[in-house]
């Protein structure tokens, strides 16, 4: 069963197309990475897929509702952890549970237990009561990931999880990330392909806002003849190299 | 409920950063004791009635709301920087929840403030009553304009051009043009239009009177600051709006 569908999406920002004519289907508890140099129309379609700006064409059906006329409830079973650690840089790790899980409807009881469970899954228990601006990078992205779970979401949007983490921060995290696969369907841009390769069930490949090419690893490099992703990917991207 | 969870969490994050304590509230007190200090220097016989605490209180507390402003706006710029303002946007929060966590936070604060710094006025010797309390119920309307002039700047500017523009601007136009520190008709002219065009002489003269039981002396001053609260808090909202909207490429 399909989590995501999409049909035809497009977004127009006056003569720049940064989405064109997407048609795309992701199945239910698959971790879908979406590739593409800078421009290529990653982030503009997660923003479609997560309501943060509307389609200029096409629709996407989440989970039997549409992100142009039923937004709400898409909202409702969905999650972001944006590029940047969106956290509340003075409030604690705590608090920054609590708040995302009460915005989601979660009463206090339920907001705080949800919390705690969290925590401790993403190694962020000892450090409830430190204010997040105080936590490092890797710790950082952990509680961004974590406030985008506490919702209980069934599709995520992980937008560069690891950018600018050292490698043992980048591992940890992955390692957070496997957890969740077939628990929630994912959806990740990254520029690492060694991530895409331990991560992901699937793999698009956009280039110019369009669809240039969808499977798995073994697909992708076979459908391009190459030895590897890093080659399939450049070849797909319209590199010459 | 979301309202007050985000209002929570702005109350949180402004009132847990120590310079917003001493510019809120540690400063207009400086104010108001430097000024009494100025006051008790000048020889009665000199007829200086212009820093006697019944004149400097309500200008200092109309004067102390200008630092929402910059509270208002270096918040809004700094959650749409750090993207915490995406993820907010992303779920079921709506406007409504956003500009009210925004604004409600910073009034009930802009009203504490007022209340110590007439309680200090109180102990450097002016006289508490009913009068009092109103003139601090008329100051809210600047309070809520200076909200709209933060949310506006932060909902269209970086965080370090908010701090330009709401915090070394804006505290030094409302101070100049406001007559508390200078006699605007002992200057005239120009300066003196100019403060009677803007607002915040206006918000303090309503203060004064309102203080002082003069009650028809308030709504000739109000009615300009509440026009000037009105278009700003309405083109904040809908600079917000089209943030939330997320349009621009």
């Amino acid at each position: 069963m399909n989590a995501i569908t999409i049909r035809n999406l497009s977004k127009k920002y006056g003569e720049l197309t940064a989405v064109d004519n997407l048609n795309l289907d992701i199945e239910k508890g698959e971790l879908f990475a979406l590739l593409g140099l800078n421009g290529a129309g990653k982030t503009t379609t997660i923003k479609m897929l997560s309501c943060l700006i509307r389609p200029t064409g096409g629709d996407a059906i989440l989970l039997e509702d549409s992100v142009n006329s039923n937004p709400q409830a898409v909202k409702q079973k969905v999650n972001v952890s944006p590029q940047e650690t969106a956290v509340a840089p003075n409030l604690t790790v705590m608090e920054n549970l609590e708040l995302m899980a009460g915005i989601y409807g979660k009463d206090t009881k339920t907001a705080r237990q949800s919390a705690r469970e969290l925590s401790l899954r993403f190694g962020l228990d000892k450090i409830l009561g430190k204010k997040a601006k105080k936590l490092s990078g890797g710790m950082q992205r952990r509680l961004s990931i974590a406030m985008a779970l506490i919702s209980d979401p069934q599709i995520l949007f992980l937008d560069e999880p690891t950018l600018g983490l050292d490698v043992l921060a980048r591992r940890e995290l992955w390692a957070s990330i496997k957890q969740l696969k077939g628990e929630v369907t994912i959806v990740l841009t990254t520029h690492y392909l060694e991530e895409v390769e331990v991560l992901s069930d699937r793999i698009g490949v956009m280039t110019c806002g369009r669809l240039a090419a969808v499977g798995t690893v073994e697909e992708l490099t076979q459908q391009t003849g190459k030895e590897n992703l890093e080659d399939a990917f450049v070849a797909l991207s319209g590199g010459a190299v | 409920m979301k309202t007050m969870l985000f209002a929570g969490r702005n109350t949180k994050e402004i009132l847990r950063d120590p310079i917003n304590l001493l510019f809120g509230l540690g400063f207009p007190l400086i104010l108001l004791l430097l000024l009494d200090v100025i006051s008790g220097a000048i020889p009665e016989g000199a007829n200086n009635t212009m820093f006697n605490i019944e004149n400097t209180a309500p200008g200092i507390a109309t004067f102390g709301t200008a630092f929402f402003a910059l509270f208002a706006g270096m918040l809004l710029a700094k959650d749409r920087t750090t993207s915490f303002l995406m993820r907010l946007f992303a779920s079921p929060m709506t406007a409504i929840d956003f500009i009210m966590g925004y604004t409600l936070p910073l009034l009930v604060m802009a009203v504490v403030q007022i209340i110590i710094t007439f309680a200090v006025a109180g102990l450097l010797g002016l006289p508490l009553s009913f009068d009092t309390l109103l003139a601090a119920v008329v100051i809210l309307p600047i309070a809520i304009l200076f909200v709209g002039v933060g949310l506006l700047c932060g909902s269209l500017l970086s965080d370090k051009a908010v701090g330009g523009i709401c915090g070394a601007l804006l505290t030094n136009i409302a101070g100049w043009f406001s007559g508390v520190w200078i006699p605007l008709d002992l200057i005239g002219g120009v300066f003196k239009k100019t403060a009677e065009a803007l607002p915040f002489y206006h918000s303090v003269e309503a203060a004064k009177a309102a203080g002082s039981g003069n009650y028809g002396l308030i709504m000739p001053h109000l009615t300009v600051v509440l026009a000037y609260a009105v278009v700003f808090y309405v083109l904040a909202v809908l600079a917000f709006r089209h943030k939330m909207r997320g349009d621009k490429a």
